[in-house]
């Protein structure tokens, strides 16, 4: 009954077939306008045959709202279809007889005008009629809502918490020693959205960091924001939620099948709203918990890798990987920038000045600017080694750097 | 004074002036009706090149032509663009040739305010196109600009938005008030409320929606100006303020505002259908009362854009069933008009095809509405695709197929001269064939699951983005098809008749092809009750 975890062996055929096509139309950019025209041809032929092997196989993922993993996606998708049936159905009825006047009641076929203009009778029909349509439409319509609402009882609760341009996921736990907290972010390089690269499998739909949840659990969102407004959907479960600052709002889903769900910010939040996917990985309870305690170790390693001294080279090693996950989708790989919005790092400015404000602005962000705060997305080992990359990455070579305690301190002192 | 008179008296007889200023200083209606529907073409260019930009980038994934940056500016400016400058201003244009020749008035009751009403739109345009080139570039945060992205995010240009938007509403208010005092008092003696045409009613009623809501705009706007610049915090969450009440407020006025750019297309095809199938319009009364009905609801179902934001149950309830009730009266008109063809004596000339498609289409928009308005459903279908294809349904082969429309029924009486019939026909087919290519997919895209305004996209959506993208182009191109008919007609062409339609009824009918620079001067005698 269920369908099947993603990805399914038919759509890794039409990812392949898809990328063969994108090869295509690589290899033949080079070429005039008439090959262009070709090439669309060519495309749309192989397009017309994906569609109808589409068809015979009787999947129709790509035309079709998912039915998806959980009780509730599988009502709303119930609803979709009964709504969508009686929709084809008004619509036939109401372009046949359409499409029978046009051909039937043309001048050209000699017909004469009859002389009416009104009906009192008809008209009350096709007033009252839809009216009861509706009605059937909205009773199975108000009980999914009902049953979509009742966020109750929940086994777990995740805080999501979207920023500009990834999403945060904190297990909420009564011992703040053992509560869980990582940032999820878009795993697509660069070189392959710019087309430097070719396009790989869950292009745009893969992260570095996937939520971890059980099946067979009651799991509440409860949905919030730190800067603008985003939407939170994963379609398998039937879950969006706009994530709102100063708001929390609560949905839930109780998955019945492990797999891996991907979803998509579905709000525009800015210049990367279309590069922060969603994926959840629904495992079974057993391996919930392993990955649950592993998580909950690293978080104490990471309070303990605080305390210790760091030198230069693992400042940079690690600051060059935070780059490269926090700051180059604005400030960009080079470190340029794209002025004057996200403004360059090399040579001028706080990255080659004393070293506190260049702290002070990672630390806290700058109000009415892109440039968030970051203390509570980054440890303050991630912090330290990402202002010391800055100051002597692209030649800046300041030379000075920042210990993590000092940063640990600064913030806890501001806390 | 008398000499002032006596010149005033003088001028009675003399046609346009000539030259630049005759178009800048006119207060003749059909001048400025001229006006408002070259400037809303020119903009739909405009819109339409900012739409291909998108379809370019969305032909294949990747990013290939432009940032997402440049992308979300053209999504936003696309958006206004199109409804403030290219429907909204149309729809006045129509009215401002039509209304004063439909009632037997002579001109437009406030002449003055109606010349100052056009003439700030090309301010307006031209200090939000103007925003492209600044810093920061233009307004990048959809056309519905939601705070706090378009407030404490947004570059600096919104102000300059701020102020357009402002001028775009103060020339909507003169507008409709000019529309409702020229109907509410220059009719022709005789002519009842009841029996003015639709598309006079249409616009009597979309012009009480504008005057409610523009000042709503103007509001949120003004709101937004004082969280940037003078330290309110309305829609700051951090200050004690509300991003949701953004949200209503400014979908308060944007639900009426859809209906705006719909209501008067309902007028043009309840003019077009009986002409052309030689038979009165079915359901007269049930038109008028239904038109009013959906004005009525359109200002208590607005949160039904909203369904995601985390409203309490009860209030998802209410706005899901007071949306649903909209069907009723939309399948009122909608059966009115298949009603009207039955058992006509039909003929297919252009501004009759594009009714016919936009009957059509426009209910397969509204079918889709109706999919939307089904809360749960609607969780899957809120800001993806399947919204974009449901309004554009609404709006290009809506709206937009009723200003062609109107444009091709129209034309011989106003340049006197037939348009290009076998052109006119090819323009239709071209346009509705491109329509189609590119909206239709877009339904099974939303329901895949890519969501709206996105630069690029997962694979999976690569096939339907690209049939997409072709139709956008064929669409697109082909109004430059239109362009040179029109043109062509003003040049010259055949002879109209006066009646230029053999089924066409009306008081525009009675006056000469093309209609003289001055009209009904002396109110005209009515047939006996047959202007309904």
């Amino acid at each position: 009954m269920v369908k099947g975890a993603m990805p399914k062996p038919m759509d890794q055929d039409r990812v392949n077939h898809r990328l063969e096509l994108l090869d295509m139309t690589k290899t033949q950019s080079s070429l005039g306008a008439v090959s262009r025209v070709k090439r669309v041809v060519k495309l749309l032929t192989a397009l017309a045959a994906s569609v109808v092997s589409t068809h015979a196989l009787a999947d129709w993922s790509a035309l079709n709202m998912t039915k998806g993993v959980t009780e509730i996606s599988r009502q709303v998708y119930d609803l979709h279809m009964l709504i969508f049936t009686i929709c084809v159905v008004i619509g036939v009825v109401v372009f046949g007889i359409m499409i029978w006047s046009m051909l039937v009641h043309r001048k050209s076929l000699g017909a004469e005008p009859a002389s009416f203009s009104h009906s009192t009778k008809l008209e009350y029909a096709w007033t009252i009629i839809p009216i009861f349509i509706l009605i059937g439409m909205a009773v199975p319509a108000t009980s999914t809502l009902r049953d979509m609402y009742d966020a109750s009882e929940a086994d777990i609760d995740i805080e999501v918490r979207g920023y500009q341009w990834k999403w945060q996921y904190r297990y909420l736990n009564d011992d703040p020693t053992q509560e869980v907290k990582f940032m999820s972010a878009l795993l697509t390089p660069p070189d392959e959205y710019y087309n430097r690269t070719p396009k790989r499998e869950h292009y745009l739909a893969d992260v570095d960091n996937p939520l971890v949840i059980p099946i067979n659990k009651k799991v509440r969102f409860l949905v919030t924001s730190n800067d603008v407004i985003h939407s939170w959907w994963v379609p398998d479960f039937a879950v969006k939620k706009d994530a709102i600052p100063g708001f929390v709002h609560e949905a839930w889903a109780k998955v019945e099948e492990p797999g891996i769900y991907r979803g998509k910010c579905t709000e525009l939040c800015g210049k990367d709203h279309g590069f922060m996917p969603i994926v959840v990985k629904a495992v079974e309870q057993e391996e919930y918990e392993a990955w649950l305690a592993m998580k909950q170790q690293e978080a104490l390693e990471v309070y303990e890798t605080v305390g210790k001294t760091w030198t230069m080279a693992e400042l940079m090693e690690t600051g060059e990987k935070v780059y490269a996950q926090h700051c180059q989708t604005c400030h960009q790989a080079n470190g340029e920038g794209i002025p004057p919005a996200f403004p360059s790092l090399v040579g001028q400015g706080l990255a080659i000045g004393p070293i506190d404000p260049h702290i002070d602005i990672v630390v806290n962000g700058k109000a009415g600017s892109a440039m968030q705060a970051f203390a509570a997305q980054l440890n303050p080992a991630e912090i330290a080694a990402v202002v010391t990359y800055e100051r002597n990455a692209w030649g800046n070579d300041v030379g000075d750097l920042v210990q993590p305690r000092e940063v640990n301190a600064l913030v806890s002192g501001e806390e | 004074m008398s000499a002032v008179i006596e010149n005033h008296h003088d001028d009675h007889h003399h046609g346009p002036d000539k030259g630049l200023m005759r178009w800048v200083l006119t207060t003749n209606h059909k001048d400025i009706g001229t006006l408002y529907l070259w400037f809303s073409f020119m903009m739909f260019l405009v819109g339409g090149c900012m739409a291909l930009v998108i379809r370019a980038e969305l032909f294949q994934p990747g990013l290939q032509l432009v940032v997402p940056e440049f992308f979300n500016q053209m999504t936003t400016m696309h958006g206004l663009i199109m409804v403030f400058g290219a429907v909204m201003p149309a729809f006045v244009g129509l009215a401002n040739w039509l209304v004063p020749m439909m009632i037997g008035a002579p001109d437009m009751a406030l002449p003055r305010m109606n010349n100052y009403s056009f003439w700030i739109l090309p301010f307006a345009f031209g200090m939000l196109l103007s925003t492209l080139f600044m810093e920061g570039g233009a307004p990048n945060f959809g056309w519905t600009f939601y705070a706090p992205l378009s407030t404490e995010y947004a570059p600096p240009s919104v102000t300059f938005f701020i102020f357009a938007v402002h001028l775009m509403g103060i020339s909507s208010i003169m507008g409709s008030i000019n529309v409702i005092v020229t109907i509410l008092n220059l009719r022709a003696p005789g002519m009842r409320l009841m029996d003015m045409p639709l598309f006079v009613w249409t616009w009597l009623i979309t012009a009480y929606l504008l005057i409610a809501v523009m000042p709503v705009l103007a509001g949120v706007v003004t709101m937004m100006l004082m969280d940037i610049h003078f330290g309110t915090a309305f829609f700051n969450a951090g200050g004690g303020g509300d991003p949701v009440l953004f949200q209503h407020v400014f979908w308060f006025f944007g639900h009426p505002e859809v209906y705006i750019m719909i209501l008067p297309a309902f007028g043009i095809v309840s003019a077009i259908i009986p002409t052309f199938a030689r038979k009165k319009l079915f359901g007269y009364d049930s038109m008028v009362y239904a038109t009013a009905s959906i004005a009525f609801l359109s200002f208590i179902v607005w949160a039904h854009h909203m369904f995601t934001v985390g409203m309490p149950i009860a209030g998802e309830l209410y706005f899901m069933y007071a949306t649903m009730l909209i069907a009723v009266p939309t399948g009122v008109k909608v059966f009115n008009w298949v009603a009207t063809m039955w058992q006509g004596s039909m003929t297919f000339e252009t501004p009759m095809l594009f009714a016919i498609a936009f009957v059509i289409l426009f209910t397969i928009g509204g079918l889709s509405g109706l999919m939307l308005a089904i809360v749960p459903a609607d969780f899957q279908y809120h800001d993806t695709y399947f919204v974009v294809a449901h309004f554009h349904y609404v709006l290009v082969p809506g709206s937009i197929f009723s200003i062609m429309a109107a444009a091709y029924y129209w034309l011989p009486k106003w340049t006197g001269n037939m348009y290009d019939e076998t052109l006119g026909k090819t323009h239709f087919w071209l346009s509705f064939v491109g329509v189609n290519v590119t909206f239709f997919p877009q339904h099974f895209i939303g329901l895949a699951g890519m969501p709206r305004r996105y630069p690029d996209y997962a694979l999976q959506f690569a096939d339907w983005n690209m049939v997409s993208s072709v139709g956008a182009f064929l669409f697109g191109f082909s109004q430059l098809l239109f362009l040179f008919i029109v043109i062509k007609c003003i040049r010259g062409g055949k002879q109209a008749t006066d009646e230029v339609w053999d089924g066409a009824e009306g008081l525009e009918w009675t006056v000469e092809s093309p209609a003289p620079y001055h009209t009904f001067s002396t109110p005209p005698a009515l047939p006996e009750r047959s202007l309904a």
